[in-house]
């Protein structure tokens, strides 16, 4: 041991709050407790649903409170939040090289952007 | 080489972050206008569980719900060590644990509907 250790001065909760860009960090890192927590709702639907009608329409009425509202607006935020951030990556963490060249990262991402109006457009389409 | 399970996880949660990408958005803003009543005919018993019976609308609500379950617990284990929790080979054991429970009863609610 030294007789000064070095100690570095930063919280390990609060690191994050130093720098915009660790906060939009740890933004996109958050995302994922809305996600996990969006799928059990999923998974209880699924429950419920096979359970028959009667527990599947409760479950429709627990669904339609402000509370589920509230949720579902929440879990809508975090996931286009997670949606732009993972597309936003894709030149990083796919480039596609033709020839020499590599492919414009505006190019890859306009695809992801595109790919995913037309997949929302058809679950929307099939849904409502 | 030394055996790691790291690449099993790490393309769960790749795949599973591409999947939630592309199709959760779209899914939630169904189950919302489900609860503000925008439709009463459109999220109905009738029509879920016709979707449910079939073995490929199984398949589709397997694998969405596989693969965010598993990209979204692999994340948070990162995001509990980045809010400062240490204990990782626990916090690993609680959201694998968890998302595979998740996956066993979702497999069995498929196979009684």
């Amino acid at each position: 041991m030294s007789r000064k250790p070095y100690i570095r001065e930063i919280s390990k909760t609060r690191w994050f709050l130093r720098q915009p860009r660790y906060m939009r960090y740890m933004a996109r890192e958050v995302t994922c407790i809305f996600i996990f927590a969006y799928t059990f709702l999923l998974i209880v639907a699924l429950a419920r649903l096979s359970q028959g009608p009667d527990a599947f329409q409760e479950f429709l009425n627990a669904l339609r409170s402000p509370l589920g509202v509230l949720f579902n607006l929440a879990v809508l935020i975090a996931a286009v939040y997670h949606s732009m951030s993972w597309f936003n990556v894709t030149p990083q963490a796919m480039p596609i090289q033709q020839g020499e060249e590599f492919v414009p990262g505006s190019i890859i991402v306009g695809a992801h952007y595109g790919a995913w109006a037309v997949i929302s457009l058809i679950i929307l389409f099939l849904g409502v | 080489m030394a055996k790691s399970n790291k690449p099993i996880f790490w393309g769960l949660f790749a795949a599973g972050g591409t999947v939630t990408a592309f199709v959760t958005p779209a899914l939630v803003l169904i189950t919302l206008f489900a609860a503000m009543r925008f439709n009463m005919d459109m999220f109905t018993y009738d029509t879920i569980h016709a979707f449910a019976a079939h073995w490929l609308g199984k398949l589709i609500i397997f694998g969405v719900i596989l693969l965010s379950l598993w990209h979204a617990a692999h994340r948070l284990r990162v995001t509990v060590h980045d809010f400062g929790v240490r204990a990782d080979t626990l916090v690993a054991y609680v959201v694998y644990g968890i998302a595979g429970l998740g996956t066993f009863v979702t497999i069995v609610y498929l196979l009684r509907i």
